[in-house]
Formats: C-alpha cells, sequence, structure tokens
C-alpha cells in the first residue's frame, strides 16, 4: 500500500514539476515581451473553470487531445515514431463526412456508429500506409508520416474546394451532415457529447491491452528490443503495423468527431494541431494510456487558457506550443521520460 | 508567363531549381554532418523557423543584409545548442527532443512574430541578383542560372568545403568515426560529446542559414511557418543522398526542381490539373525518393543512439 501511494506520488509529481517549469518559461517569455506573465494566467486560470460552459468546452477540446495521446501512447511503446497523427486526423475528418452527409434517413442508432468507424477506418488506413512502407521497404515512420500530413492537409483542402464542396457555401466547406449522424450532447446546452465517454473507455482499454494483454506485451516488447522480440518468436512487422493502425485509428476517430460532435462540416483547416500536440500529450503521461486521460485534460486546459488569454489579454495563442515545448523538454530534463531508441532498424 | 516547353520555361525553371533547392542544401548538408556523427535532429524545422525568423528580425532592426545571415545562422545555433545539451548531455531521445524542438521554434517565432511584427506590413532589403561577369552573358545557361543572388551561389562553396572538411581532415575522420564507433574515439582519448556539439552546431547553424534564405533572399518577409516542411524535407534528401555532401547537393536540386515545376505549372491556367495535385508533389516525391533508396545498411552505425562513457 506504502509502495503504490509512493509510486502514484511520484507518478504525479514529475509530470507536475514539469508542467509549472513550463509555464513558468511561459510567464518569463510573456514578461520579456511585456506583458504581466501573473495576471495573464490568473484571468486565465479564472476565466477557463468560470461556468459549466467553460469546463465543458475544455473537455470538449480534451477528446481529440485523449484519443490521439492514447493512441501515441501504443505507438510509442511499440518504439514507432507516429508523427502523422495530424494527417490521420484529416483522414479519419473526411471519411466521416462523406459517410455523414451520404445516408438521409438513417437511425442515430446505426449512423453515429457509423461515422465513428468510418473515421476510425481511414486514419488507421492512412496510417498504415507509413507502416507498410516501414515494415517492407524499411522507410523511416518519422519522414513518411510528416509528409503524410501535408498530404491529407492538401488532399483536404482539395476536397472542400471541389468534389466535396457544399455549392451554396461561399466558403470552402462541405455540406452540413445530416442530424441524424451528430453526436449526441451529453450536457446540454453544452456542445460536451459523447465523445469524452468513448475517449476514456478507450484510454483504459488500451491500458488494459498494453499491461494486461499478451498482444499488448508483444508490442511492448518489440518496442523495447526487435532482436529479442525476434527470438521470443513475435512477428515484428505485424506488431509494427498493429502498433501504427491502433495510432491512426485513435486519430482518425478524433478527426471523425470534430466533424460529428462539434462543426458538423468538414473544413480546410478542422484542427488546431490536436495531432502534433498529442505527441507531447502522450509523452507527458510517460506513454500510459491511463494517464493520457489526464495529459489530455492538462493540455486543453492550456488551450482554452490560451484562447482566452488572446481574447482578453492580446497575448497570441501560439504561445501553447511554446509551452508544450517546454512540457517535453521538462520531461525529458527530470527523467521522467526514459526511452530506449528505435531510430536504427535492427 | 511563357508556355509549357518553351525555351523561356525551362530557362525559368532551371532558375528557380536552384534557388529553390537553397535552403534545403544548407540544412542537409549541415544534417549530414549532424548524422554522421550519430545524431538525428528532426527538429531541424524548427531550427529553420527560427533562423528564418532571427535573420528577418536584425535585418529589420539593423538594415544589414550580412549581419541579417550571420544572425540566421547564430539563431539556428542557439537552437542546436539546446537539441544538442538535451540529447548528448542529458542523453534523452532524439526524436523526443526534436519534437519539442519543433514545438519550440513553431511557437516561438510565431509568438515573437506576431507580438512585434504583425501590421508593420513592412519587409527587408533582400540579397539582390548578381550578374556574374562572362557567365551572366551565355546564352540560355547564362540566364538560366547565373542571374541569382549571392547565397545562392555560396551554396557551391558550402559543398566544397563541406566535403573537404568530412573526407580530408583529421576532423572529418574522427566525426565520422563518432558515428560509427564512438567507443573507439573515447579510447584514443578525444571526446565523442565535443565532436556531436560540434557537429550538431555545423548542422544547425547551416539550417539557420537555409532559413535565413527564405526571408533574406527569397521573400523580403517572415511568414508563420514559411519552412513549410522543408526541415522535414532535408532530413529525407540526408537519406536519398546517403549521408554524403555531393549527394545532398544534388537530391535538394532535385527537391528544387520539383517546387519549381510545382510553381510554374500552377502559373498555366491552361492546365487541368487541381493545383492541390502540384502542390502535394514534393511530399509525393519524398515519400517515393525514401521507398526507393531504401535502407541497404550504409546509415551512420550510432545513429540516434546516446553514448555512454562507460
Amino acid at each position: 500500500m506504502t509502495r503504490f501511494l509512493i509510486r502514484t506520488a511520484q507518478a504525479i509529481a514529475m509530470p507536475a514539476a514539469a508542467v509549472l517549469v513550463a509555464l513558468a518559461s511561459g510567464a518569463v517569455l510573456l514578461a520579456l515581451s511585456g506583458f504581466n506573465g501573473w495576471d495573464v494566467f490568473d484571468v486565465m486560470l479564472v476565466g477557463v473553470f468560470s461556468d459549466t460552459r467553460s469546463v465543458a468546452e475544455i473537455l470538449l477540446k480534451a477528446i481529440p487531445l485523449i484519443l490521439i495521446g492514447v493512441g501515441l501512447c501504443v505507438a510509442f511503446r511499440c518504439s514507432i515514431w507516429n508523427i502523422g497523427a495530424e494527417g490521420q486526423l484529416y483522414a479519419g475528418a473526411v471519411a466521416a463526412t462523406v459517410v455523414g452527409v451520404s445516408f438521409e434517413g438513417l437511425t442515430p442508432w446505426l449512423y453515429v456508429p457509423l461515422v465513428m468507424i468510418a473515421g476510425a477506418l481511414a486514419g488507421a488506413a492512412w496510417a498504415g500506409i507509413a507502416g507498410l512502407l516501414k515494415v517492407y521497404f524499411r522507410a523511416s515512420e518519422i519522414v513518411t508520416t510528416i509528409m503524410l500530413n501535408y498530404i491529407a492537409l492538401i488532399s483536404t483542402s482539395y476536397l472542400v474546394t471541389g468534389p466535396l464542396k457544399d455549392a451554396a457555401a461561399a466558403y470552402p466547406q462541405s455540406a452540413r451532415l445530416f442530424k441524424e449522424a451528430w453526436m449526441p450532447r451529453i450536457l446540454p446546452p453544452t456542445r460536451l457529447h459523447i465523445g469524452i465517454l468513448v475517449a476514456i473507455a478507450l484510454a483504459i482499454a488500451f491500458y488494459v491491452f498494453l499491461f494486461r494483454s499478451s498482444a499488448g506485451f508483444a508490442v511492448r516488447v518489440v518496442g523495447t528490443n526487435q532482436h529479442a522480440a525476434r527470438y521470443a518468436g513475435m512477428n515484428v512487422g505485424r506488431n509494427v503495423l498493429l502498433a501504427i493502425c491502433i495510432s491512426g485509428a485513435m486519430a482518425g476517430l478524433a478527426g471523425a468527431f470534430e466533424v460529428a460532435g462539434v462543426t458538423h462540416r468538414l473544413y480546410q483547416n478542422i484542427s488546431p494541431g490536436y495531432g502534433f500536440e498529442g505527441i507531447a500529450v502522450a509523452l507527458l503521461a510517460n506513454n500510459n494510456p491511463f494517464g493520457a486521460i489526464f495529459s489530455g485534460i492538462l493540455f486543453a486546459v492550456l488551450r482554452s487558457g490560451s484562447e482566452l488569454m488572446q481574447i482578453t489579454a492580446q497575448v497570441p495563442q501560439v504561445l501553447v506550443s511554446v509551452i508544450q515545448g517546454m512540457v517535453i523538454l521538462s520531461v525529458v530534463a527530470f527523467g521522467v521520460y526514459r526511452f530506449r531508441s528505435a531510430i536504427h532498424p535492427k | 508567363m511563357e508556355d509549357v516547353a518553351t525555351l523561356g520555361f525551362i530557362a525559368t525553371t532551371i532558375g528557380a531549381t536552384w534557388r529553390l533547392a537553397t535552403p534545403l542544401i544548407f540544412a542537409s548538408i549541415g544534417e549530414v554532418f549532424s548524422e554522421r556523427a550519430g545524431v538525428l535532429n528532426i527538429g531541424l524545422e524548427g531550427v529553420m523557423l527560427m533562423g528564418a525568423f532571427v535573420g528577418f528580425a536584425a535585418v529589420f532592426a539593423t538594415g544589414s543584409l550580412p549581419l541579417g545571415l550571420l544572425s540566421a545562422v547564430l539563431g539556428g545555433m542557439a537552437v542546436g545548442l539546446v537539441f544538442a545539451f538535451f540529447t548528448i548531455t542529458v542523453k534523452a531521445d532524439q526524436i523526443v527532443v526534436g519534437a519539442a524542438i519543433n514545438l519550440l521554434g513553431m511557437g516561438l517565432t510565431a509568438f515573437l512574430f506576431r507580438t512585434y511584427y504583425v501590421g508593420t506590413g513592412r519587409g527587408v532589403e533582400i540579397a539582390q541578383p548578381l550578374d556574374l561577369p562572362g557567365l551572366s552573358d551565355l546564352p540560355f545557361l547564362g540566364e538560366a542560372l547565373f542571374r541569382q543572388n549571392a547565397i545562392v551561389y555560396s551554396t557551391l562553396l558550402v559543398v566544397l568545403v563541406a566535403v573537404f572538411v568530412l573526407y580530408k581532415t583529421s576532423f572529418g575522420l574522427t566525426l565520422r568515426a563518432v558515428g560509427e564507433h564512438p567507443k573507439a574515439v573515447d579510447v584514443v582519448g578525444r571526446s565523442v560529446a565535443a565532436y556531436r556539439y560540434g557537429a550538431v552546431l555545423i548542422g544547425t547553424g547551416l539550417a539557420g542559414l537555409g532559413g535565413g534564405f527564405l526571408t533574406l533572399g527569397h521573400s523580403n518577409q517572415f511568414v508563420e511557418g514559411i519552412t513549410s516542411g522543408r526541415g522535414f524535407i532535408a532530413l529525407a534528401v540526408v537519406v536519398f543522398a546517403r549521408w554524403s555532401p555531393i549527394g545532398a547537393f544534388l537530391v535538394s536540386l532535385l527537391f528544387g526542381l520539383f517546387y519549381a515545376l510545382q510553381l510554374q505549372l500552377q502559373a498555366q491556367p491552361a492546365l487541368a490539373i487541381p493545383y492541390q495535385a502540384l502542390q502535394a508533389l514534393p511530399y509525393v516525391m519524398t515519400i517515393v525518393a525514401l521507398v526507393m533508396v531504401r535502407n541497404k545498411g550504409d546509415t551512420p552505425k550510432t545513429l540516434g543512439v546516446p553514448y555512454n562513457k562507460a
């Protein structure tokens, strides 16, 4: 029991310290740029927790972050450096849109799961390209997933200005999804939808998968030592594909939730960088899917706060990327995150 | 705009190829040094952005182009120092730190730009095309190749110096040994860490210069995310070039050609291809290039592996 408490305290203290260091450096940067860092954070923290609506908005932002973070935990545990969650999110959003505008009159009981499955499959497929290229051509997934990000973004821009464009709209955007395809809201009148429950359930499921199942054990062994994994008779290539497709599916699901739960249309810039933020979410959680629930919510608070900063204090919102970068570096510096390297094709 | 397949079109494309390859040439040759010493820096995108921004800010403040280029190099190196500290001294995973460097580079440059420069609307003085006496007057090729600014010409110098340093000096020999067999370097009494720091600083300094070229030799403005993935493409160039400076120069030119074609073809209203297909060309080609070279095992042996003395 004592050991459990000490371990829990450690698991919380280190990331907390990392976040504090990051926030402090953000405050220093604000001060150097002539803002009052303390006031800004004060306004921001009071503002984001001011009422139910604000809290619901935080949880709404946490949905894609948790999903992507959880998926990346699985990939990173397998030493797959999937930097392409952003593109996989777009793949999922496109698939969800195509499905969501196609079947009129379908019951929500069918339509909602259909949209989610379409998003997840598209994300898995987009990530699977990088997986196949890694397994069969040893092409570094770091580079291929990044290139696939750009290709997904450009393709989305093509789709919303061309084939998927709403003929009646002046702006490049798709038609509105049928109402039956929308994600049911769980806290009306706020926009919070069932995605948050799905995200938490999946986080727990993937925690069990990674740490309590033999398939998850294989994924982790492949991530730690490919030689040992091969020697133990594990199929390295299949585990690599499994891990990257899981992470892609989660990002694709996040994209489906954005379209069917928030915007109800596909736009060119549907993600404000959730895919990249998910990397920091997973790292802060020390690649533990359960921890990703909390780091996902934390980053959602930061993002909500940064939006508020921009509105109330004219502090550029991009400060949030600086804080995320500092979080990662602090995590590294505190030694929470000791990771074997896997760049080397073995 | 000229029609496809006319001499004018070809000349414009050739000239644009070298110019558009320039940031990639600097960044990828720099990364060759870094990776030869065993350090993979996926933070190049952030480093280039920093070079682009710092260079722009320096010229904005002083009006001096040489000072701006120097600042771009130093800006890149400053980020490189952070990267080196965490990967070499703290021995953290290079990918993780590289990802953080990218976030910092993107966030910091965008934050500072929005805080200080947005709305000023003013561009900076940029490097002007320099006619090379004799060469510029050559028919066709003179027009195509020798109407560039000094930064573009200097890529040739950088290749030559890189080849000389890497293959003809004891520094270069040791640097390459550090990437292949750091233990051996350690045993003969040289510091693996010092060589890796040196390699990272050379790499990020050149990447910073590549970023600086974007604001000081190409466009006269800083734009958020102006590098648009060039830092990542440079990583692919290094693999495709098999870790050789001359290779990096040639492969960068190939990518420059994709950029040039994309721009030139976009300006052809008669063409029935959606412009996004052309936009995606460099990124698709990067994947194709990676698949084509496969991994033949000439990766520096300890690439990405922190060195533990003991």
